[in-house]
């Protein structure tokens, strides 16, 4: 049961992920890859959230492993500052991995405050 | 895959990277519970998911561009589908919030320099491999 509810979020995450830096992508002409930033503090703030809560074992399943985990990714981020690194966007990958991983850690941690005034 | 900001995404290719990344997060969710951590300590699943993970798209990247640029669902179902449902940044950030203080430490800077020594050493040792 369990890993049906994960296959299901991730089902919907993965292909959002890839709509949202699509549509991103598509307005804005940097070289900075916001699309993927985008993604990636957006879930943190909603696994944030859900921790906080917490939420029933079925809604962790769905929302934060399969949804929040296929929403957001190490892989896309990793390869996104190499590429900067190689085009000699030293500076800029240095901004997007030391931002994203800052930006990330700060809307887990705003997910957690809502959520415990939600409470 | 080169995007055309103006068109719509094919389904084939939504369902491409749907399906994988159920294959994805299932993988992870599966090395979660074969590896689990306490909530204050190390988070070692989620790592390891995460480095390897940022290997596996290096050598990924490489050989799609050099071997197989004609096709067309591979870069969506194993990159942005399998390799993306599969890590997790916004587990990554959360495990640091829950960890012990020096724990959190340690785990921020060993993910982020290990992921990306790793889609480095992935994409390195791919073309080096081809190269011969």
């Amino acid at each position: 049961m369990t890993m049906l509810l994960v296959a299901l979020g991730a089902a919907i995450g993965a292909p959002l992920r890839y709509l949202t830096d699509r549509a991103i992508q598509a307005r804005q002409t940097s070289t900075f890859p916001w699309g993927t930033f985008t993604v990636n503090v957006a879930g943190s703030l909603l696994l944030g959230y859900l921790i906080g809560l917490p939420v029933a074992a079925w809604l962790s399943a769905l929302l934060g492993t399969g949804f929040c985990g296929a929403l957001t990714t190490y892989s896309t981020f990793s390869y996104e500052t190499l590429r900067l690194v190689l085009q000699g966007e030293r500076v800029l990958a240095a901004a997007y991995a030391i931002g994203s991983v800052l930006a990330g850690l700060g809307a887990a941690y705003a997910g957690l405050l809502l959520a415990q005034t939600a409470n | 895959m080169p995007q055309d900001p103006a068109s719509r995404p094919p389904l084939p290719v939504l369902a491409a990277i749907s399906a994988g990344g159920v294959l994805g997060a299932l993988s992870r969710y599966g090395i979660g519970v074969a590896w689990p951590h306490d909530p204050r300590g190390f988070g070692w699943s989620t790592w390891i998911v995460n480095v390897s993970g940022c290997l596996l798209i290096g050598i990924l990247m490489v050989l799609v561009t050099r071997l197989r640029p004609e096709q067309r669902l591979v870069r969506p179902f194993w990159g942005v589908g399998v390799l993306g449902g599969y890590t997790t940044f916004s587990t990554a950030s959360v495990d640091v919030l829950r960890a012990a203080p020096g724990t959190a430490l340690l785990y921020l800077g060993v993910t982020l320099i290990g992921a990306l020594l790793a889609v480095w050493a992935g994409t390195a040792a791919t073309e080096a491999v081809l190269r011969r």
